[in-house]
């Protein structure tokens, strides 16, 4: 495997340097401007220039044959751990950000559940200053909702917002308290930013492990139900109704959740949803390895499977691309959560929730579109235009005058998943020797190549 | 016996479980002799190493090995450099480089064995491991019935209490599924693991049916009733479960005493069993709480023999593991 990058200068006004580039006779995948066909795309001073069949080659510029790849604006992911400042054994910024690159992403938020927490606009600004010196990719910060992500005071999320928040979370924890939900819903209508819910109730998840069901009764692991998701999800819906504030609900995981949300926006709510690769195309019988599944390469309690929320069952995994392509829920959005080795390489119920799989997630959506669940211009839509507008970020459309990013990928090359070959230093994935079809090529932000495979 | 480890019934056909069961017969008979020790694991150093607190099934294993001839140290996790620190695949680590033939854990989380087992070349025996398995309990749950009632196939076992946290229910259920019998699960609600039955269902799919035999043809293999008084009607085997205090703590009962009038093995319920039902308990006992004490010292109770056949069972079991054939006397 040989991969090559360079990183870009990540100005907040880009360089405008970048050499012509011409992608030529790839499948162009546009879903904001509704173009699927084969044709040429020009990118010219780090901003797309045209796009249609038959374009000349600039001079001085260079060209990609894209024949027989999609061409797709480079892919939004509003949920992803970084892990800098105070987890930089995990993950930096940098590589990350690079890992982002060889997924086919250009543009990602990260969560503010670092240390300290991303509570401060001194915070935010070291994140969006470390992107610019280290990152691949556009990094855009969400900020916590409350002080020190404990759910007691509201964060200043006017100053947040000034400093670059996009959105506000206190991902990895709740905001529990409903008073406290509802004040930070209300006093988003300032900053007019989406307050981002990680769903569970704590009470019926203390101390679970996996989803609550037969594997978990087999494995004597304390059970995770769903409606520690539910309840909260459905609680959080009326306080969007009472509020009039924008809820984005993070990683939906059950079939239950998707009802709570599909009947808000039939209520004209300004509720959003995003769900998970894993979520979407894996399911709990991984945690019993190869006992459950005669294919299952894993072992037993193998802790790469666990991950908060759970991983749930084929319904839910069936209603969740359901709902994705139906609309209620929004988007695709990784929930990237590298660990360290020893963080996951130890009892299940001491190891660390999550799964690193940016460098997967492309992989796995088009598994989707493969297995014949969703159209390919569909899944594109939902990893990059629909993102984009869920929290409106300038990203995800190869609109003239947009800026150049884009990803190259070739929707039919296997690949084996190696951990060791990943560029996250989160080597902790349940798809590990697992093939995948599919794989970001080139990836280009601001019209520079950044990841080239 | 074709494997490394032992971590749990679940993976045992019910050739392999009569295999260790055959064996235990003898290793029983050499319990019988004047002499206890016989040397078929002379020269063999057996580690016991237990990260919970445990009377019964450390000695057991402790003698076990000792009447096989094997060397045994014991480590505890007090005392030891889990105190300092060590994660549990160091201690693992180190165990392989000390030259550790045999380990045999206990640990409070599901699936630590299985951790363990994938670091070690040595044999691994889960001594149980959270909620999830106890396997060498099972072993001799399964061979104090059939010594008392002569076989498995087609019999009620009705194990009765807080199934949710129970490693020794899990193990049994397995155990006495895959030689035919027929498992009730009985208990309050709260105690009950959501999907029990759905999950062995699918586990004996997957083995290939429950050792051959009928229980499961007409009914399924486990089913769960909140009615002692009835799951007891015509049951073979009765046995409690330990109840422990704290789960009243976590709102899961309302009081021992409620508890104790739902779900206590009374003469006037053991008397709705079969005609010399046995009545059996994993230890430790909470007298008058799960079981009366006039039950548990009564005709019926096989509880003492449990201990004794549990030392027969984990001889037969690392002798097997060892490489020892079960058609070989000892």
């Amino acid at each position: 495997m040989v991969a090559v990058a360079t990183k870009p200068l990540m100005g907040d006004t880009r360089s405008g340097h970048a050499a012509p580039v011409l992608i030529r006779g790839g499948r162009v995948v546009d879903p904001a401007n509704g173009i699927d066909g084969v044709m040429d795309v020009l990118l010219v001073d780090g901003k797309v220039a045209e796009v249609r069949q038959g374009l000349g080659i600039p001079a001085g510029g260079r060209t990609i044959d894209a024949d027989g790849l999609v061409v797709a604006p480079g892919l939004v992911d509003l949920h992803a751990h970084l892990r800098e400042p105070g987890f930089e054994y995990k993950e930096t910024i940098e590589s990350g950000t690079r890992a982002a690159a060889a997924g086919g992403y250009t543009t990602l938020c990260c969560m503010p559940n670092t240390e300290p927490a991303l509570d401060t606009a001194a915070a935010v600004e070291f994140v969006r200053r470390t992107a610019k010196a280290t990152g691949y990719v556009r990094v855009y910060p969400i900020g916590a909702i409350t002080k020190g992500r404990k759910g007691k005071q509201l964060a200043e999320m006017a100053e947040l917002a000034e400093a670059g928040a996009v959105a506000f979370s206190d991902d990895g924890d709740c905001v529990e308290n409903s008073a406290m939900m509802r004040s930070a819903l209300e006093y988003s209508l300032i900053v007019r930013r989406p307050i981002v819910q990680h769903a569970e109730d704590k009470a019926l998840t203390a101390g679970a492990q996996m989803n609550e069901g037969p594997v978990a009764a087999r494995l004597g692991l304390k059970g995770w139900p769903r409606q520690g998701e539910e309840v909260i999800v459905a609680r959080d819906v009326l306080l969007a109704e009472l509020t009039g504030a924008h809820l984005h609900v993070a990683h939906l995981s059950t079939a239950g959740s998707i009802e709570y949300v599909r009947r808000a926006k039939q209520r004209g709510l300004r509720v959003t949803a995003e769900a998970t690769p894993h979520h979407l195309t894996l399911t709990d019988d991984l945690v019993a390895g190869h006992w459950w599944s005669a294919t299952a390469s894993l072992a037993p309690y193998d802790a790469s499977t666990k991950v908060n929320p759970p991983l749930r069952t084929n319904e839910d995994s069936a209603a969740l691309v359901a709902a994705l392509n139906d609309g209620t829920i929004d988007c695709v959005a990784t929930d990237h959560a590298p660990h360290g080795v020893s963080d996951k390489h130890c009892e299940y119920a001491l190891a660390a929730s999550g799964i690193s799989n940016i460098e997967t997630a492309l992989g796995q959506l088009l598994s989707v579109v493969h297995a014949g669940k969703m159209g390919l211009a569909e899944m594109v839509a939902t990893m990059t235009s629909r993102p984009a507008a869920v929290f409106g970020l300038p990203a995800g459309t190869l609109s003239a005058g947009a800026t150049a990013d884009v990803v190259i990928f070739d929707p039919e090359r296997e690949w084996c998943v190696d951990p060791q070959q990943m560029f996250s230093k989160g080597k902790n994935t349940p798809l590990a020797g697992h093939f995948l079809r599919g794989q970001a090529l080139f990836t280009l932000v601001g019209g520079e190549v950044v990841h080239e495979h | 016996m074709r494997r490394k480890d032992v971590l749990d019934l679940d993976d045992f056909s019910a050739e392999e479980l009569t295999e260790v069961l055959d064996s235990a017969v003898s290793m029983k008979e050499v319990l019988a002799r004047p002499i206890k020790r016989v040397p078929p694991l002379r020269g063999k150093t057996i580690v016991n190493c237990f990260y919970e607190a445990s009377t019964r099934t450390r000695v057991s294993f402790e003698l076990a090995a000792k009447n096989l001839s094997a060397d045994v140290v014991n480590i505890t996790a007090s005392g030891s450099s889990v105190e300092k620190g060590e994660t549990l695949v160091d201690t693992a680590r180190t165990l392989q480089a000390l030259g550790a033939d045999m380990v045999i854990i206990r640990h409070p989380h599901s699936g630590a064995p299985y951790l363990v087992a994938r670091e070690l070349d040595a044999c691994v025996i889960n001594a149980g491991d959270g909620w999830h398995a106890h396997p060498t309990q099972g072993l001799l749950d399964l061979f104090t019935v059939r010594e008392k009632l002569g076989s498995l196939d087609g019999k009620k076992i009705v194990i009765v209490g807080d199934v949710l946290h129970s490693r020794v229910a899990r193990s049994d259920i397995w155990g006495f599924t895959t030689l035919g019998a027929q498992v009730v699960l009985c208990g309050p609600p709260t105690l009950m693991p959501p999907g029990i039955e759905t999950a062995i269902a699918e586990g004996l799919r997957r083995k290939g049916g429950n050792g051959g035999n009928g229980a499961t043809k007409e009914h399924a293999a486990v089913r769960v009733q909140y009615d002692l008084d009835k799951a007891v009607e015509d049951a073979d085997v009765v046995m409690a479960l330990r109840i422990q205090k704290e789960r009243q703590d976590a709102g899961l009962f309302p009081s021992l005493r409620e508890y104790s009038r739902l779900y206590c093995l009374t003469r006037a319920r053991i008397a709705r069993a079969k005609f010399g039902a046995l009545v059996m308990h994993p230890g430790p006992m909470n007298e008058g709480i799960e079981i009366a004490p006039d039950v548990a010292y009564g005709v019926q109770s096989v509880i003492e023999e449990q201990v004794t056949n549990g030392v027969a069972v984990r001889m037969a079991l690392m002798y097997l593991l060892a490489g020892g054939r079960s058609d070989l006397a000892v």
